[in-house]
């Protein structure tokens, strides 16, 4: 499937604001020739999953720096399982050491994208995942 | 010889290296500044002696021979008791003023008890939620003898007086309390996002705390107004420049407007920059961001009492710099950076610790940070001279096109129709979103190199440094204390002292003196809030990318 079909969501959970990693990621993917959907701030994890499932998306992902992760990533995918989007793949990225990393990717997030990142990572992970652009 | 012949018979026939000379913000640079490139420049108008008018070269005589800049770390997790034991950590390694981080539902106004904010307590600061929280955190620490900033907006008004009531309870009057609210409802919707209510209700109750703490609170910096935040959202050091000063000016006018005298008020607004990579371009930033201050707050705003000209400020090292890839080179670009703080005259300093890409800092880490500009203080001796590289022709000339662009901005500003106006119509979110874009590109093409990310990177690094773990069983203990706090107060001194509130929302009154009142009856602050939020609504943002 063509990069422009795939629908792609970039959440902010939680409370903070810091949103400059959740922009750019959002534009990079745009530029890149997904769809993109960008939620805004301070959405929480069920408006952040009907959004998901509303719009039909590919993929899910949620931007959070306020140290929030470990209760926010679990509970957006399990809203996502119970409204019948368990297919929908969850990434995301923040302020957020390793060993958390590896615990939210044992619980089924596809990937934890850390400071540093650059957009190119994203799209050719999101390639790959998707079986090729 | 002068420079164009310079250029032309010496420079342009050598070779180059392959790089990028621009600074961090895009801005192109000449090889080299001579006398041509400040020949306009008169001393007494546009530097003028340090202490006097339009303090280009800092706003005290003299400077760190006088008193050196306040080492504050910002600081604050898990619980107040928590964060109590960090401050008295810093206190003895020789941190002169205090910083308070909060927490995020601390900072969008809601209790540890609210739906949103599960997952949130404890995590990025302290949670306050009320009075008694506040005691805890300021236990064992005289109030009288430190000045203490907060990092607080949408909910500024209450946590001041949270604290003006701990300082009351320890014997101390208002008028003998120091310190800060950041209080800068602007660049929240500009960068931050760390909103409540819609700005012009968010404008009255900062006016309201002018009013107040200009009779009651004379040593209370009242806004301290952020241009760090606008630049870690992604913004130029002109765009965090020309933002910041707009803001302040924004503050000035709503001043003016409900009926305050601008020399009443102006001596209190304080500033905070970001210190970012680029050395030179951040000097330049302070110094003509005082000159700016300086004319504008004489010429046009009329103020006549000199502290009203001065821009002082806090300063940050910038967080968006530092790296999670090699985290022990932040300690080295922090020290850079605070170099470039000092060398531009800040009045207060807070260096980041090596670790914040990656968690909150440990206590190691942030005795580093603090250890660095106690190295730069006494160690470095650039704290002996004032103003040291004024004069310099490279230094003057880009202090000048600072002041020149920042200047662009606010006749952009103004034509669409003043700061406000230009909020709410997105203009400032999307030049800050588009300059935080080009810099991405830059760095995924290589133009710009930052070290150990897209240039000398380690393939085999593995994390060699201890990170601080907040225990998830800090919500569960804030929420109990919080329940125990709601059962053991007087429910009819806290019904009758928020109904006064809304009463002096809906109407006209100063709201200070109505929030101390709840403070004293043990009304949260989600309480608070919620009764303001009644009256003056919530703010909603246009999601923009």
């Amino acid at each position: 499937m063509e990069r422009g079909k795939r629908r792609i969501l970039i959440a902010k959970p939680g409370l903070d604001g810091h949103d400059r990693g959740a922009k750019v990621v959002a534009r990079g993917l745009a530029d890149a020739g997904y769809e993109v959907i960008y939620t805004g701030l301070h959405q929480t994890p069920e408006q952040i999953a009907e959004a998901a499932i509303q719009e039909d998306v590919d993929a899910v992902g949620l931007s959070i720096l306020s140290g929030a992760h470990m209760t926010l990533f679990p509970r957006v995918m399990e809203l996502l399982a119970e409204r019948g989007g368990e297919k929908i793949m969850v990434f995301g990225g923040g302020i957020i050491p390793e060993d958390d990393a590896v615990e939210l990717r044992r619980m089924g997030v596809a990937e934890i994208f850390t400071p540093g990142t650059t957009i190119s990572e994203i799209v050719s992970f999101l390639d790959k995942n998707f079986g090729g652009a | 010889m002068d420079k164009s012949s310079w250029l032309k018979e010496h420079y342009l026939p050598s070779s180059l290296r392959d790089a990028d000379f621009t600074t961090v913000s895009g801005q192109e640079l000449d090889p080299l500044y001579a006398p041509e490139d400040v020949e306009g420049l008169d001393y007494e108008r546009d530097l003028g002696y340090p202490g006097l008018y339009p303090f280009t070269r800092g706003v005290q005589a003299t400077m760190y021979r006088g008193r050196l800049w306040t080492m504050r770390q910002f600081a604050g997790f898990g619980t107040a008791e928590d964060t109590n034991r960090r401050y008295r950590f810093l206190l003895e390694r020789g941190q002169t003023g205090l910083s308070v981080a909060f927490d995020m539902p601390t900072i969008m106004g809601r209790d540890s008890d609210d739906p949103l904010a599960e997952g949130e307590v404890g995590r990025c600061g302290v949670a306050i939620d009320s009075l008694a929280d506040m005691e805890t955190l300021f236990e064992g620490i005289p109030l009288r003898d430190i000045t203490t900033s907060m990092t607080i907006n949408g909910p500024a008004a209450v946590l001041l007086a949270f604290y003006l009531c701990v300082g009351e309870k320890q014997g101390a009057s208002f008028s003998e309390l120091g310190g800060t609210i950041q209080n800068d409802i602007l660049k929240e919707y500009i960068a931050q996002k760390s909103w409540i209510f819609p700005p012009r209700p968010s404008l009255r109750v900062i006016t309201d705390i002018l009013a107040f703490c200009s009779r009651e609170v004379p040593r209370w910096n009242t806004i301290s107004i952020s241009g760090y935040h606008i630049r870690e959202a992604g913004s130029t050091a002109v765009q965090e420049l020309a933002f910041t000063l707009a803001d302040g000016f924004a503050y000035v006018e709503a001043g003016i407007a409900a009926g305050l005298d601008v020399d009443e008020f102006a001596p209190r607004l304080s500033f905070f920059f970001n210190a970012h990579v680029d050395f030179f371009e951040e000097i330049a930033k302070y110094r003509a961001a005082r000159r700016i201050w300086a004319r504008h707050m004489r010429e046009k705003y009329g103020a006549k009492d000199p502290r009203s000209w001065m821009l002082r400020f806090h300063t940050q090292t910038a967080g968006c710099s530092l790296t999670a890839q090699q985290p022990e080179n932040n300690i080295v670009r922090t020290a850079f950076q605070a170099l470039s703080a000092v060398l531009g005259g800040t009045q207060s300093l807070h260096t980041n610790s090596m670790d914040e890409t990656l968690a909150l800092p440990t206590e190691k880490a942030v005795e580093i940070a603090l250890r660095t500009q106690q190295l730069i203080a006494h160690e470095t001796g650039v704290a002996n001279v004032i103003d040291p590289l004024g004069g310099s022709y490279f230094v003057e000339a880009l202090t000048d096109r600072m002041e020149r662009e920042a200047e662009e901005y606010f006749r952009r500003i103004e034509e669409l129709g003043g700061v406000l106006a230009a909020i709410d119509q997105g203009f400032f979110q999307r030049e800050i979103a588009d300059a935080a874009y080009r810099y991405q590109r830059e760095i995924e093409s290589g133009k710009r190199v930052v070290v150990g990310v897209n240039r000398y990177r380690n393939e085999e690094e593995t994390l060699s440094i201890e990170l601080l773990k907040i225990d998830p069983a800090v919500e569960k203990k804030q929420r109990d204390k919080l329940a125990e706090l709601r059962s053991s107060r007087s429910s009819s001194q806290v019904d009758a002292s928020l109904e006064a509130l809304k009463e002096g929302a809906r109407g006209d009154a100063n709201l200070m003196p109505l929030i101390l009142s709840c403070a004293r009856a043990y009304c949260t602050e989600g309480e608070i809030i919620g009764a303001l939020r009644e009256v003056f609504g919530e703010y909603r943002e246009t999601p923009l990318f």
